[in-house]
This record gives C-alpha cells, sequence and structure tokens, in this order.
C-alpha cells in the first residue's frame, strides 16, 4: 500500500460522510447504528495504522511512506512519518475507539457527536503526518472546530465560556504562527518540512522598534511558534483555558484533549521548533526551562486544593507537560527520547484517569470531591483500575509514568541541574495530590446515603480500561518499545540542533572578528 | 475606427440597451406584472454576457483614446460584478415579491449599476472613471430606498446619497488637482509624470483625495460610516447586493487606478493604503462584537474582509494584486451563501435580522445550520476552508512586500473578528432554547445559493474554477 498514510487520516473522515448522508432520524435505532459505525470505523482505522507500524523501518531517520501531490496555490499536499511522529500516530489510532466506547451512554444528537469525533480524528491524524507547512497548519487548525462544537454542545454548565475560551486562546497562538510560517514561505521559496529542516535561517541579532533582538529572525519565528504550541501544550501561564475546557467537555472530550491534543504542542516544537530554528531555541531554552520547572511546583500545589476532580486531573496535565518541555529544551538523547515517552505514557495515563473520572461521573452526575468517599466498598474492580493509574500518574517504578518523568529529569540535570532540581520537587508534590485525591474518593467508610447504590464497572468499562492497563505496564517494563523506535530519530534531531549551533555560532565569530 | 471602438464596449452596450429598452416596454404596457419576469430575464442576460467575457481571449484593447480599457483584469472584474449581481437579483425575488417590492424599475436600475461598475473597472481616464461611478452610484441610491414608506430605508438612501455626494466631490476635487499637476486625465499620461521622487505636492494632495474617495466607495475606515446604516435599512436583497458586486467594482477601479496610473508612485500611496487596511480589518473586528442585528454585522464584516483585500493592493506587487482578486472572488461567494440564508430568516413572514432569533437552529434545519456554519468559519478565516486562503494569499504578498507589521496587525485582528462569527455559531449549536424560533421560508434560489456557496468553500480545496489562473492573468495585466 503505496498511501496507507492517507488512507489511515480519511477513513474516520469517509464514516463521518457516510453517517451524514446516509443516517436519518433520532431514535435509538439510528443512534446505535452511529455508534456502531464509529466504533467499527475507528478499529479499522486502527488495524490499518498498525501496517504503518510494521511497514516502519526505525533505522531510518528520514521520513518514510512519503506521498505527495500537487495542490492548489501552489502548494503541495505531502505526507510522511519519521521516528518522532509515528508513535503519535499509533496513540491516536488507539485512542479513538475507546473514546468512542467511553461515548456509548450519550443520548443528545448522536449522530452529530460521533461525526465530530471522526473528523477530529481524521484532522488528529493529519497534524502528525503533514509534510507540508500549510498543511499541516489546516490540520492543526481545523480540529478547533470539532473540538469547539464537542465541548460547546455536549460539555457542562460552563460550557459557553470555556468552549469560545477555548477557541479563541489557541486561535490567537495559531494565526501568530502563521504569519510565521508565510515568511518562512517567503525566505526560503518552499513549504516542504523536510526542505525547510535543511534550510538556515537568518540569525543575525538586530532590532525591533528599539529592542534588541537576539538571534534575529529566527528567535522572531520561534517565538511566533512558541505562541501557538506553549498554548496548545499548555505551558505555564498561559494554561488557563485547559482546565476550564476539560471540566466542561465531555468525558470522552477531555479524553481526546488530555490524550492527543496536547501532544501536539510537543510534537510542534519537535517538528518545528528544534530543527528549523536552534539558534532561537537555544535563545530561549533557559526562559523556557524555568516556565517548566515553575509548571510542575506551581501547578501541582494548585491541583492540591482543586475540588473537582476533572479540574484536578486537568491541572496535573499541566504539570506533566512541564516535565516534556523540560526534556524537549534539554536537547539532548535523554530529554527527548524522555519527552516524547512521557508524551505517550501521559497519554495513556490522563485518558484512563479522565474515563476513571467519567465512569463515577455517569452514575453519580457530579465531579466534586466531597460527593465520593469509601468507592472501594462497593466497586473493588474500580478501586483496584484507579490506584494503578493513580500510581501511574505519580511516577511509580514498573508504570509508563515513572520512565518519562525520570528520563526527562535526567536529560534537564545535565542542561541546567537548578531547574532539574527544582522540578524533580513537583514529582513530590504530585504524589501528594494524586494519593489524596484516591484517598477521599476511593477509600473510608461508605457513608454517604447516595452512594449505597452505586454499581462496580461493566464489562464495556472494563473493556475500555484493559488495553490502557495493559500499555501502561508494558511500556513501564518494557521501554525499548518506545525508544527503539525513536531513538535514531532524536539522535539524528540532536545532532542536526548541534551542528546547526555550531554552524551559527562560527558564523557569528567569523562576523565579529 | 468608431466601429472598432464601439465593438470593445459591446458588452456594456448591450447590458445598457436591454436596460434601457426594457425600462420603455415596461412604462407602456403592464408595469409591475414585468418584476418577476424582467428579474430572470436581467440575470439571464447577465450570465449570458459573463460567459462571454469570461470565453474571450483578447489580450489587451484600448478604445476611444485610451479611456476605455478591455484586459483581463477588467474581464476578471467584470465576471466576478455579472456573476455576483444575477445571483443577487435572483435570490430577491421571492423576497421582494412578497412584500409588494418587486417593481419593474428593480431589476433594471441593478443592471444599470452593472453598467457603471462594468465601466469603472475599465476606466482608462479620470473623466470613464467617474462616469462610471455615478451611473453606478445612481443606481444604487435609488435601490436603497426603493421600500419608499420605510423610514429607515428612505434614511438609508438619503444617508447614502449624501455621504456619496460628499465622497463623490472629494474624488472630484482630487481628479481637477490631478489634471491640474499632470495636464492629462488619461491614465497612462498620469503614469509617465508620477514617478518615484518626482511627485510633487499638489499631484500628491490629488492623489489622496482620489484614494479618500475610493475608499467611501470600499468602506474603508475612516470612510466607512455610511455602511451600517445603509446595509441596516435597505431591504436585505439590496443589503445583499451592496455587500458583493460594488465592492468588487470598487476594489477592481481602486487597483486600476493605483497601478495604471499611479503605478510609478507605489511608496507614495502605500503608506495610506497600509493605513486604512489596519483601521478597517480592526474596527471591523472590533464593532461588530456588540451588534446584535445581523445585518449590521456583516456590515462590519464586510469592512473588516475590505481591510483583509487591501494588504493585497497594499503589497504593490503583482502577487498582492492576484491574492486581492482571489479573495475578492471568495469574499463574494461567501457573501452570496451568507445572504441568501439573511434573506431565509423571518418569523410569521416578517424578516428577521436579530442573531438571537437563531438560537438551537441546528435542530430544526441541521442541513442549513451545517451550511451557515461552514461559511461562518469561513468568514473567520479558519481552515480548511476557502476563507483561510484567502487570508493566506493575502498575507503572503504583504510579506513578500515588506509589510509585517500589517500582517501581523491583521492576524490580531482575525483573532478578535473569529469571536462575532463564532457567536453565530454558537447561538445555533448551543444556545438555550428560544421561545420565539425562526421559521426559514426558502424557495429554491435561495437555498442552491446558501447550499452551493457553502459547498464551494470546501470543493475550493480541489477545484478552483480556474479562478487562480485568471486572476493571475489579470495581476500581470495590470501590474507590469
Amino acid at each position: 500500500m503505496d498511501n496507507i498514510l492517507s488512507i489511515v487520516t480519511f477513513i474516520p473522515a469517509l464514516a463521518a460522510a457516510i453517517l451524514a448522508v446516509f443516517l436519518r432520524g433520532e431514535d435509538a435505532a439510528a443512534q446505535r447504528n452511529a455508534k456502531w459505525v464509529a466504533l467499527f470505523a475507528t478499529t479499522v482505522t486502527f488495524l490499518v495504522s498498525i501496517g504503518i507500524y510494521a511497514g516502519f523501518d526505525p533505522a531510518d531517520t528520514g521520513f518514510q511512506m512519503v506521498e505527495e501531490a500537487e495542490w492548489l496555490m501552489g502548494l503541495k499536499y505531502k505526507m510522511g512519518v519519521d521516528g518522532i511522529s509515528v508513535l503519535f500516530v499509533l496513540l491516536t489510532t488507539f485512542i479513538m475507539p475507546l473514546t468512542i466506547l467511553a461515548s456509548w451512554e450519550v443520548t443528545t444528537r448522536v449522530k452529530e457527536y460521533m461525526i465530530a469525533f471522526l473528523l477530529l480524528e481524521t484532522l488528529m491524524l493529519g497534524v502528525f503526518m503533514a509534510l507540508d507547512l500549510v498543511l499541516f497548519y489546516l490540520f492543526f487548525e481545523a480540529g478547533l472546530i470539532p473540538m469547539f462544537l464537542i465541548i460547546g454542545i455536549w460539555g457542562g454548565k460552563e460550557r459557553i465560556y470555556a468552549s469560545f475560551k477555548f477557541f479563541l486562546y489557541t486561535f490567537l497562538g495559531s494565526v501568530l504562527m502563521l504569519v510565521a510560517m508565510v515568511s518562512m514561505y517567503v525566505d526560503a521559496g518552499t513549504t516542504d518540512i523536510a526542505l525547510l529542516m535543511k534550510h538556515q535561517f537568518s540569525s543575525e541579532s538586530f532590532s525591533v522598534l528599539g529592542v534588541h533582538v537576539l538571534g534575529g529572525a529566527q528567535t522572531l519565528m520561534f517565538l511566533a511558534f512558541f505562541a501557538s504550541f506553549a498554548v496548545k501544550m499548555p505551558m505555564w501561564p498561559v494554561h488557563t483555558w485547559l482546565p476550564d475546557a476539560h471540566v466542561q467537555a465531555p468525558t470522552a472530550g477531555s479524553v481526546v484533549l488530555a490524550a492527543i491534543l496536547l501532544k501536539m504542542g510537543g510534537y510542534g516544537f519537535l517538528r518545528f521548533s528544534l530543527p528549523m530554528f536552534p539558534v532561537g531555541a537555544e535563545v530561549m531554552t533557559d526562559l523556557i526551562l524555568w516556565l517548566s520547572a515553575i509548571a510542575v511546583v506551581y501547578t501541582s500545589l494548585v491541583a492540591m486544593v482543586q475540588e473537582d476532580m476533572k479540574k484536578l486531573i486537568a491541572y496535573s496535565s499541566v504539570a506533566h507537560m512541564g516535565f516534556v518541555t523540560m526534556g524537549i529544551f534539554a536537547a539532548n538523547q535523554q530529554g527527548v527520547d524522555g519527552a516524547i515517552f512521557q508524551m505517550l505514557s501521559h497519554g495513556f495515563i490522563s485518558a484512563a484517569l479522565f474515563l476513571c473520572v467519567g465512569v463515577i461521573y455517569d452514575r453519580m452526575h457530579t465531579r466534586d470531591i466531597d460527593a465520593y468517599g469509601g468507592l472501594v466498598n462497593r466497586m473493588p474492580t474500580y478501586a483496584r483500575v484507579f490506584m494503578l493509574f493513580t500510581m501511574a500518574n505519580v511516577g511509580l517504578p514498573g508504570t509508563s509514568g515513572f520512565i518519562g518523568e525520570f528520563l526527562t529529569l535526567m536529560g534537564t540535570f545535565q542542561k541546567n541541574t537548578w531547574v532539574a532540581a527544582v522540578a524533580a520537587s513537583g514529582v513530590i508534590f504530585s504524589a501528594g495530590y494524586a494519593l489524596w485525591l484516591y484517598r477521599r474518593v476511593v477509600f473510608g467508610d461508605l457513608i454517604k446515603e447516595s452512594l449505597k447504590a452505586i454499581t462496580d464497572m461493566t464489562s464495556r468499562e472494563r473493556a475500555i480500561f484493559a488495553p490502557l492497563i495493559v500499555m501502561t505496564i508494558l511500556l513501564g517494563v518494557y521501554p525499548a518499545l518506545v525508544t527503539d523506535i525513536i531513538g535514531p530519530s532524536t539522535a539524528a534531531l540532536i545532532s542536526n540542533f548541534d551542528t546547526a549551533l555550531a554552524a551559527a555560532e562560527a558564523a557569528t565569530q567569523v562576523a565579529s572578528h | 475606427m468608431i466601429q472598432a471602438d464601439l465593438y470593445i464596449i459591446l458588452p456594456e452596450i448591450v447590458l445598457a440597451l436591454y436596460a434601457m429598452a426594457a425600462l420603455l416596454g415596461a412604462v407602456y404596457t403592464t408595469k409591475d406584472g414585468m418584476g418577476p419576469a424582467l428579474v430572470w430575464a436581467t440575470a439571464a442576460l447577465m450570465a449570458v454576457l459573463a460567459i462571454w467575457i469570461a470565453t474571450q481571449d483578447s489580450g489587451t484593447r484600448v478604445a476611444f483614446g485610451g479611456m476605455f480599457v478591455d484586459d483581463a483584469f477588467a474581464r476578471f472584474a467584470k465576471v466576478a460584478i455579472l456573476l455576483s449581481a444575477g445571483a443577487v437579483l435572483l435570490m430577491s425575488q421571492d423576497y421582494m415579491a412578497r412584500r409588494g417590492l418587486l417593481r419593474f424599475e428593480y431589476p433594471l436600475l441593478v443592471a444599470l449599476a452593472a453598467v457603471g461598475m462594468m465601466m469603472m473597472v475599465s476606466a482608462g481616464d479620470l473623466m470613464s472613471l467617474y462616469m462610471g461611478l455615478e451611473l453606478q452610484s445612481l443606481a444604487l441610491y435609488v435601490v436603497a430606498s426603493l421600500r419608499r414608506d420605510s423610514v429607515k430605508s428612505t434614511e438609508a438612501g438619503l444617508k447614502y446619497f449624501v455621504l456619496g455626494a460628499l465622497s463623490s466631490g472629494l474624488l472630484l476635487y482630487g481628479a481637477s488637482l490631478v489634471y491640474g499637476y499632470t495636464g492629462t486625465t488619461l491614465f497612462s499620461g498620469i503614469l509617465t509624470s508620477a514617478h518615484h521622487g518626482e511627485v510633487s505636492i499638489g499631484l500628491l494632495f490629488g492623489l489622496i483625495f482620489l484614494i479618500s474617495g475610493l475608499a467611501f466607495k470600499v468602506s474603508a475606515v475612516p470612510f466607512h460610516m455610511w455602511t451600517p446604516d445603509v446595509y441596516e435599512g435597505s431591504p436585505t436583497p439590496i443589503t445583499a447586493f451592496f455587500a458583493t458586486a460594488p465592492k468588487v467594482a470598487a476594489m477592481g477601479l481602486f487597483a486600476r487606478l493605483m497601478f495604471d496610473a499611479f503605478g510609478n508612485a507605489v511608496s507614495d500611496w502605500q503608506q495610506v493604503l497600509v493605513v486604512l487596511s489596519v483601521l478597517s480589518m480592526f474596527l471591523g473586528a472590533v464593532a461588530a462584537i456588540g451588534q446584535r442585528n445581523i445585518k449590521r454585522l456583516m456590515a462590519f464584516s464586510s469592512i473588516a474582509h475590505m481591510g483583509y483585500a487591501l494588504i493585497g493592493l497594499a503589497a504593490g506587487t503583482q502577487a498582492g494584486v492576484q491574492a486581492m482578486l482571489v479573495y475578492m472572488a471568495i469574499y463574494v461567494t461567501m457573501n452570496v451563501g451568507t445572504f441568501a440564508f439573511i434573506l431565509m430568516m423571518e418569523r410569521d413572514g416578517q424578516p428577521v435580522v436579530d442573531i438571537d432569533a437563531l438560537r438551537q437552529f441546528s435542530r430544526r434545519d441541521p442541513g442549513k445550520a451545517l451550511a451557515v456554519l461552514i461559511l461562518m468559519f469561513s468568514l473567520a478565516g479558519v481552515p480548511p476552508m476557502l476563507g483561510f486562503f484567502a487570508k493566506l494569499g493575502v498575507w503572503q504578498a504583504g510579506i513578500d512586500a515588506g509589510l509585517m507589521g500589517l500582517v501581523v496587525a491583521s492576524a490580531i485582528a482575525s483573532v478578535i473578528g473569529a469571536f462575532y462569527y463564532l457567536r453565530i455559531v454558537f447561538y445555533m449549536y448551543f444556545g438555550a432554547e428560544n421561545e420565539e424560533p425562526i421559521d426559514t421560508h426558502s424557495s429554491p434560489v435561495l437555498w442552491v445559493a446558501l447550499m452551493g456557496s457553502a459547498a464551494m468553500m470546501l470543493v475550493g480545496l480541489f477545484y478552483q474554477f480556474g479562478v487562480e489562473g485568471a486572476a493571475a492573468a489579470a495581476a500581470a495585466t495590470l501590474v507590469n
């Protein structure tokens, strides 16, 4: 199959089109059909995407399975994967069937709901595969539309505020990135990502409006991309949209948001910021490392005082993403490997945690921590599952959470010891909020009347968690599964980054002599 | 000699003769009973003329000693003008008929306005420029106040007339200054005497006055004041017309004058256009936020869109003009669809313009709601809709021309502007239920216009109907 990437990308869109055109009515049968079509489509997508994994050659650090075609306005349709992106593709196709399963109890506008999720899957896959700047932007940005609708239509009480905040926050970041993209095109004469990575953007310092800009055009472009990816990540202090969006989104929306959409920011840093603007990245590294350390510590503390379970997990996501940015901008093998590992592992763990909240929310219709307590008495299976993912979130050795945190901290330690030291304290805080949450919800006596009749997980719910449990433990005990694939590509990324930096430094020295 | 000249302006002659003949015919026979028939006849004639002009491949021809230019640029603009005017006419038939506004003069005034617009984009001389402009404007003043027993409509017409007269005055004053300092009214003559660094202060004043006059016509800030009131007061089909064909014509004329007459002094007018563009984008984005009336909202939206289109013009390059033309084509398509929907909005037979009435519209009519959703995201410039590529084009031209600040400003303005488009989506999809829902009265024409333009926003990703190539050819003839 020559165009397996396009096939994988557009199966969900095709299914969405079929639903939109052929499915009529709002009765129970139509709803059931919509769910089955969506589940079938996402499962098929996952199975086909295994073909990408099977056909991928980790030793090759370039782009593989590349497809290219002419497109409008002199732009190109170009798709491909490398060691950095291929696992994100698989993560997406892996998570999506689970989100559809988790949405089985949705009753309002089921058809539109499934269409939105299927379109979202296509757009997310496109982001990770696009090898053309404009194509990337198109997928990146278009994903806002279904997510805006998912939060807005199927969200909680404050959904309108949350959906607008989500859209406008991310849109502002992205248009600045678009401006930088256009100026890259004007400068390099191409929108091909592979060619742009080889292009040296000017790093000569200059002044803008009286402000001296170290690193020149590269720094400005880096900042424009940073505006977009930092919001998407999200990094402190532009993370405030995330708790709102998470709390208001339906469970499946939160899962997609935490497991996949947040990873686009990290992926963007690795795909664009480091390889294309090495000087700009170097100039900004210290700032970003400290922002990450603050994110880890501050949001962990904020998480500790949350009353709302989803909000707590949302803040914990921000803290974990802090490790990711730290690892990426440490710009060494352990750091970047760890960052990618952490993103994948967080994809499984945060998805599972939001699903855990969803399980009891579906039963009690509240996310207040105070409304629960003593669940272990009535829900032993749930208690076990929740325990596992709480531990994984804390970073217990043996789970995937540990590998990511450890590698990023190790990478950062080599770059900036103080940042690593501060961030390491965040690990302790994370144990604090996660275990405390667990204790308040699950342990204790079951004294609340409303909880007396609560039932344990159904077999559908068990089926959702099983694959996540397997992945979390598998990656925890056998991390080479991931690092073998990403290793060569990240090694190439780092060596290109170092070479580019050295070249730029030599150029400035020549200029100054 | 004169025959050759007449042959060049044959499309204009045909349309003008048709309008006058139909006018006489209607006056001497059944009067208003002719309305619907004339609408269809006029739209059909416009479509035929558009196809005729589009298929002409006659290079650049000049008539009447340079006063009238027929080139790829003029043809591109004329096709856009004729098609959008024809589409709006068809869309309006049902609406006007049910409100007793379908007098036979209406299609004929639109036809005469179209003749004026065709004249504008083909002008090669300040005289013919003014002639086209006034022919267009006079017809528009009348149609704005077509509903003469409505205070708002009359007010709209009067306001438009007074401010339009003022802008014509500015334009004429500028023209006279230009004539005084160059000794000619021919664009080609002005071109040779206005060089970089050699533009005398008097000529510069003339240029500024000309730009001010034209800025009125494209409703660029700070000459936009008439737009919201006229959009609100006029009957909705007329508003739809204002938002489409005249904007293309005015933008075309703007480009024509800037490049054909002042193409050697780009740096002298570039900065003026940059200011107009930034102000339009920001005012359009900010002022629309408070609007509840969808017609006023679209007025501010069109002000903002003119700001984006002006980026292409301000770039002062061939790529810029091309991007501007593509922008206008996409803009017109989006607006035809959006106004088709606004024409459908009514309750108990009365038109509704309050966006509040759209609450939970998607539950009652998912198909139309989806089409409007696509149009709104396209107007906001969110990919993958075509509206995004329109913006991408002008930004590319802008950055290529070194207008980085302008492009960054427009990026920020587009985020602010996204808010009010999103709000319409929000009302339709997740607003609280409304006690008084609207019912949409849809004639087949409106339905086709709405769905067609929404579909175009996505189909355009794969097939552009040759617009790009035509725009490139048009830009190449104008800028050299």
